[in-house]
C-alpha cells in the first residue's frame, strides 16, 4: 500500500508526573479514510491526538505523518499537515474577526496577500461561514463557532484533519450541518468521540483505544455490533439505539 | 452566549469623536490627565476650564450624558475615601454645614475628586467612542511592544468569556443555597475565585495549544 497519511508505530508516553498514558499504540491512516477514534475518558485519546502534531513528544515508538516523521526540525511542516480542532472553539478562536482567526493557521506558515485570501474564503466556504468573515467570532453561535474552528483548520490545507469532540455541545440541526459538511470535504479524516451513532454515521472504520493500547480495530458497524468487546471498555450505545436497525447494516441475508 | 456582546463601554456612533484616530485620542487623553493632574489644585478657574473642554467634547461625540453618567459609578471608592479625608487629616479646623473638618483636608479631598472625577470621565468618554480593537490597533501604531498589545487582545477577547463562567458559577452557588454577597458565604466565594483563576488559566493553556498547533511562533500575524 501507498505511505499512510498517519503512521503512529508503538508509541508509549507518560506524562512528566509519572502517569503513563500510552503503552505501545499502533495505528495506521490512509488518504481519504474517516475513522473514528473510541475510547472511555481517560484512555489516553487527547493524549495521542496530542502527539500527531508534536505537541507532546514520544517517550518511545515513532509518528509519522505522510512520511515524515514528528520531530522537532519538521515542527512545522507537521502542523501544517496535521490540523486539529479542538474541543472547546473559544480555545482555537481568539482574534477580532473570523477573518482573522482563519488567516492565523496559513499566515503563521508565511502565505500572505491573495493566495491568503483565497485560502481565507475557501476555507469559509467550505464550512458555509463565509458571509460571516468579518464578524468577531464571539458574537456567533456555538455551532458557527465549531465550524468557524474547523475552517481555521482547512485554510492549512492539512492532509489530515483531527477533531476531538465535534459534535459535543450542538445541537441536532448544528450536529447534522457539521456532519454534511465532513462528509464534504475532501480530506482524511480522524475523529475523537464518544458519540457512537455520529461514529457510524461518519466513519467507516473505527479505532478503539482503552487504557493507552488499542484493543480494537475494525468497521465501526463491526466494532459497535461487538457486545462483549463494548462492554470491556466502557462503551455504550444511546438508549434505543440499534446499528442493525441503521442504513449501516449489512443487507440481511 | 451568542447574544454576549461586548460593548459594555462602547458606545456606537458617527461624531467626528468617534471617527477621530485612535492614536490621536490616545495621546489627547495622555495629554490632558497629566496636565489635570499636574495643575496645582488652588487653580479653581483652570478645573472649571477643563471640565468646560471635556464637556465640549462629549456633546460633540454625542453620547448621551447618562450613558456617562450611570459608568461613572467606579469612581465611587476615590469619592468615599475622598470625603473622609477632611474629617480625619490634621491642621486647622473650619466649620462645613455644623461639622468641624480640617482645612487642609477639604483642599486635598476637592484635588482629588476634581483629578478624578475629570480623569474618570475623559477615559470613559475614549472608551465611549473608540472600538477596543480600535484602541490596541492606535496602541501598536504608537509603537507599544508587541508583546503588551497581544496580552491586551486577549484581555479583551477573553473577559466575556471568563465574566460568563464566573456568572455561571454565581448561579450554580445561588442554586445551591448560598449567597455570593452574604459575608457569611465570603470564604465560599474566595474558594471559587480561586477556581475561577485555574480555569482561566488552565484555558489559556489550551488556547496555547491550540495557536502552537497552527504554527504560532511568537508573532501574531498583521
Amino acid at each position: 500500500m501507498s505511505t499512510p497519511v498517519l503512521d503512529v508505530h508503538g508509541l508509549a508516553y507518560a506524562y512528566p508526573d509519572g502517569h503513563q498514558a500510552l503503552f505501545g499504540v499502533d495505528l495506521h491512516v490512509h488518504r481519504g479514510e474517516r475513522v473514528a477514534l473510541l475510547g472511555p475518558n481517560g484512555a489516553g485519546k487527547t493524549t495521542l491526538v496530542l502527539h500527531l502534531n508534536g505537541i507532546l513528544t514520544a517517550g518511545a515508538g515513532t509518528v509519522a505523518v505522510s512520511g515524515l516523521p514528528v520531530e522537532k526540525k519538521h515542527l512545522q511542516e507537521i502542523r501544517r499537515r496535521v490540523g486539529i480542532v479542538f474541543q472547546d472553539p473559544d480555545d482555537q478562536l481568539f482574534m477580532a474577526s473570523v477573518r482573522q482567526d482563519v488567516a492565523f493557521g496559513p499566515a503563521n506558515l508565511g502565505v500572505r496577500g491573495a493566495e491568503l485570501d483565497r485560502r481565507v474564503l475557501a476555507a469559509l466556504e467550505q464550512v458555509g461561514m463565509a458571509e460571516y468573515a468579518d464578524r468577531p467570532p464571539h458574537h456567533l453561535s456555538f455551532g458557527q463557532r465549531r465550524r468557524v474552528a474547523v475552517a481555521t483548520v482547512l485554510a492549512m490545507e492539512p492532509e489530515i484533519l483531527v477533531l476531538d469532540e465535534p459534535s459535543s455541545n450542538l445541537d441536532p440541526a448544528s450536529r447534522r450541518e457539521l456532519a454534511d459538511i465532513l462528509r464534504s470535504l475532501d480530506v482524511t479524516v480522524l475523529m475523537v468521540t464518544h458519540d457512537l451513532p455520529y461514529a457510524l454515521e461518519l466513519c467507516p472504520r473505527s479505532v478503539v483505544l482503552s487504557e493507552g493500547s488499542v484493543v480494537a480495530d475494525g468497521t465501526t458497524y463491526d466494532v459497535l455490533t461487538d457486545e462483549a468487546l463494548m462492554r470491556a471498555n466502557r462503551l455504550e450505545l444511546p438508549f434505543g439505539f440499534d446499528p442493525r436497525s441503521t442504513s449501516m447494516a449489512p443487507p440481511a441475508g | 452566549m451568542g447574544a454576549g456582546h461586548g460593548h459594555r463601554l462602547h458606545f456606537h456612533g458617527h461624531s467626528p469623536v468617534h471617527r477621530a484616530p485612535a492614536h490621536v485620542k490616545l495621546l489627547l487623553l495622555l495629554g490632558f490627565v497629566l496636565v489635570v493632574v499636574a495643575t496645582p489644585r488652588e487653580w479653581y478657574a483652570a478645573y472649571a476650564g477643563y471640565l468646560a473642554v471635556l464637556l465640549a467634547v462629549i456633546a460633540l461625540s454625542r453620547v448621551p450624558a447618562g450613558y456617562l453618567a450611570k459608568r461613572m459609578v467606579v469612581e465611587v471608592p476615590f469619592v468615599v475615601f475622598a470625603v473622609l479625608v477632611p474629617f480625619v487629616a490634621t491642621g486647622p479646623r473650619t466649620e462645613v454645614l455644623g461639622l468641624s473638618v480640617s482645612e487642609p483636608g477639604l483642599l486635598a479631598a476637592w484635588g482629588l475628586l476634581a483629578k478624578g472625577t475629570l480623569g474618570v470621565l475623559a477615559s470613559l468618554t475614549m472608551a465611549a467612542t473608540t472600538e477596543p480593537t480600535a484602541v490596541l490597533a492606535g496602541l501598536q501604531r504608537l509603537r507599544m511592544p508587541e508583546l503588551l498589545v497581544q496580552i491586551m487582545g486577549f484581555m479583551i477577547r477573553y473577559l466575556d468569556v471568563v465574566t460568563a463562567e464566573m456568572g455561571r458559577m454565581m448561579t450554580s452557588m445561588r442554586s445551591r443555597g448560598c449567597e455570593p454577597r452574604s459575608p457569611r458565604h465570603w470564604p465560599a466565594l474566595a474558594r471559587s475565585l480561586g477556581a475561577l483563576f485555574i480555569r482561566s488559566y488552565e484555558r489559556g493553556e489550551r488556547v496555547h495549544l491550540a495557536m502552537v498547533s497552527r504554527g504560532y511562533t511568537g508573532k501574531l500575524p498583521q
